[in-house]
């Protein structure tokens, strides 16, 4: 197995709806960047990888339908779907083929036009026909009833949640790719109109266009093409259950399988400490507060300390979501992948405004599904 | 003994609104306008493309010479679809691989007008615009045979 990096990312300008652009023509935006990124040309590109959620353009084949923007013409072009881990799951699916080295350089993309289709009608495609899309499906409510769970086993309020929008939409201000750059208060949370309680308006992700597209190099290139490459040191996912009635909610069982199990293969003991940054799949409020106790960053009920400390905004022991996470920006089939992206621009020092210092280790994760996870992590050192 | 089998009929039934962008905008625009149908060529490779696009897929860089093609084509091949479709508009449709004057792409419409008797590889045809039209490519009708 070969030791691989991501060696340049980029990302189109998300927003609420970009109908200036077909999805081919946003996804040769991010790929057109990423190249950039890389100072790299299509003809350098082995192969491609393209991802989005199945039903949300109600394009079926998006890696045939996008070839002229997906860079894969007369290339191994392959799509890799999981619902909300799509891009999560594209990023580990770049790591696993450059790893693999059947390809040296690998464009990975995913992408999302949220603006073309009603995406809870969509979602509602993913769930089991005669049992769960009649009774309960959608993305919001499942996420409720985690939140409500989650509040009465520890007394966690509506006040902590809202700490972690306000945090997260702060961070967004900076990255000029975000969609929602607006800085959003306590009171606006709490007051925001109630979706399905608990979860009010700004407490859930916005629905994005957006695309984002990465390369990955092995290490018989990266060197070569990147400074600073951003080595996968890691990865680990759990995809545990296929029905919502099967889940279990606290901790988030598959994020808490993974982060063990990728912890344990890299000696990492106290996260805390050990990890730089975080770039996590949290698309609801209350996630960013029981999920990081999943990840091992605090004690069960206690990751609203950790928030209210602001050991996690930018600037603190741990920043988590300094692109301005998923409560900014989802265009959902590329969101994983973006966590990727925003790693490894803060290894490379390529973050802009947004760029944190010293970032030696950084993981992202993906959320999707029935409550799945996945979870990368990268390094600025090369792998011995 | 044994088990009846029940099964669950249903509809999946999810509205889309897919953007045109900018660059097929104008090309729908023209159509539905002016009756005109655009091109554009890439600056690298020279390959004029109708319908245009954005950016050239084998080149990776944007298109924007724009220039007007056809409205006259070549008949590269075709068929006749005797089976029935709902994707069909009608019944028994011919359907044509149109190349049209100073394009070096093709695309699939329809011919009408027409038997299987008088259609020929090779054969100049020319567009029927619809008397109403609202940007899509059904404001050409079909094609049929140019005299
Ligand atoms: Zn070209």
């Amino acid at each position: 197995m070969k030791r691989t990096a991501i060696v340049g990312c980029g990302q189109t300008d998300h927003n609420g709806n970009r109908f200036d652009v077909t999805g081919v023509e946003l996804i040769q935006e991010a790929v057109s960047r990423a190249l950039q990124d890389a100072e790299l040309t299509l003809d350098d590109i082995d192969g491609v990888v393209i991802g989005n959620m199945d039903h949300f353009e109600g394009i079926n084949g998006v890696e045939l339908w996008s070839i002229s923007g997906n860079g894969g013409i007369l290339k191994p072009t392959i799509k890799l779907t999981t619902g909300g881990t799509t891009g999560s799951t594209l990023a580990i699916g770049g790591y696993h083929l450059t790893a693999s080295g059947l390809f040296n350089k690998l464009l990975v993309i995913g992408w999302e036009k949220n603006s073309e289709s009603d995406t809870t009608g969509a979602i509602t495609t993913a769930f089991d026909p005669v049992w769960d899309r009649l009774v309960f499906a959608g993305a919001i409510s499942g996420l409720a009833v985690e939140a409500s769970a989650y509040m009465r086993k520890f007394g966690v309020t509506e006040k902590d949640a809202a700490r972690a929008v306000v945090r997260d939409r702060k961070h967004a201000v900076k990255n000029p790719h975000a969609h929602l750059r607006r800085e959003v208060t306590l009171d606006e949370v709490l007051r925001a109109p109630l979706l399905s309680d608990p979860i009010k308006a700004l407490d859930i992700c916005p629905r994005t266009d957006g695309a984002c597209a990465v390369i990955f190099a092995n290490e018989d290139y990266a060197e070569k093409i990147c400074p600073k490459p951003a080595w996968v040191l890691g990865a680990a996912n759990r995809h545990p259950y296929a029905y919502l009635g099967d889940v279990e909610w606290y901790p988030l069982k598959s994020l808490d399988l993974a982060a063990k199990e990728l912890y344990a293969k890299l000696g990492i003991k106290e996260p805390l400490k050990e990890i730089n940054l975080m770039e996590l799949y949290t698309p609801y409020s209350f996630a960013n507060l029981s999920w990081i106790e999943a990840l091992g960053l605090a004690k069960p009920g206690e990751g609203a300390k950790l928030i209210w400390d602001g050991v996690t905004d930018a600037g603190g022991a741990l920043p988590i979501n300094l692109s301005g996470g998923v409560l900014s920006t989802n265009p959902i089939g590329a969101t994983g992948l973006i966590r990727a992206a925003e790693c490894a621009h803060q290894i490379m020092g390529r973050a802009g405004e947004r760029q944190a210092e010293g970032v030696k280790k950084a993981l992202s994760t993906g959320f999707g599904g029935c409550f799945w996870s996945d979870i990368l992590i990268y390094g600025s050192e090369k792998p011995s | 003994m044994t088990t009846e089998i029940l099964t669950h009929p249903s509809r999946i039934k999810v509205p889309y609104t897919w953007s045109a962008g900018e660059t097929l905008s104008r090309f729908f625009k023209a159509l539905r306008d002016e009756q005109k149908i655009l091109g554009i060529r890439c600056p690298r490779c020279q390959k004029v493309y109708a319908p245009p696009k954005k950016t050239c897929g084998t080149c990776f860089v944007e298109c924007s010479e724009w220039l007007e093609v056809g409205p006259s084509g070549t008949l590269l091949s075709f068929t006749q679809a005797s089976y029935v479709s709902p994707a069909h508009r009608s019944s028994k449709p011919f359907f044509g691989l149109i190349r049209l004057d100073g394009a070096d792409t093709a695309f699939f419409h329809l011919l009408g007008e027409t038997n299987l008797q008088s259609l020929k590889i090779g054969i100049k045809v020319s567009p029927v615009f619809a008397e109403k039209r609202t940007g899509s490519i059904l404001d050409i009708l079909y094609f049929r045979a140019a005299n």
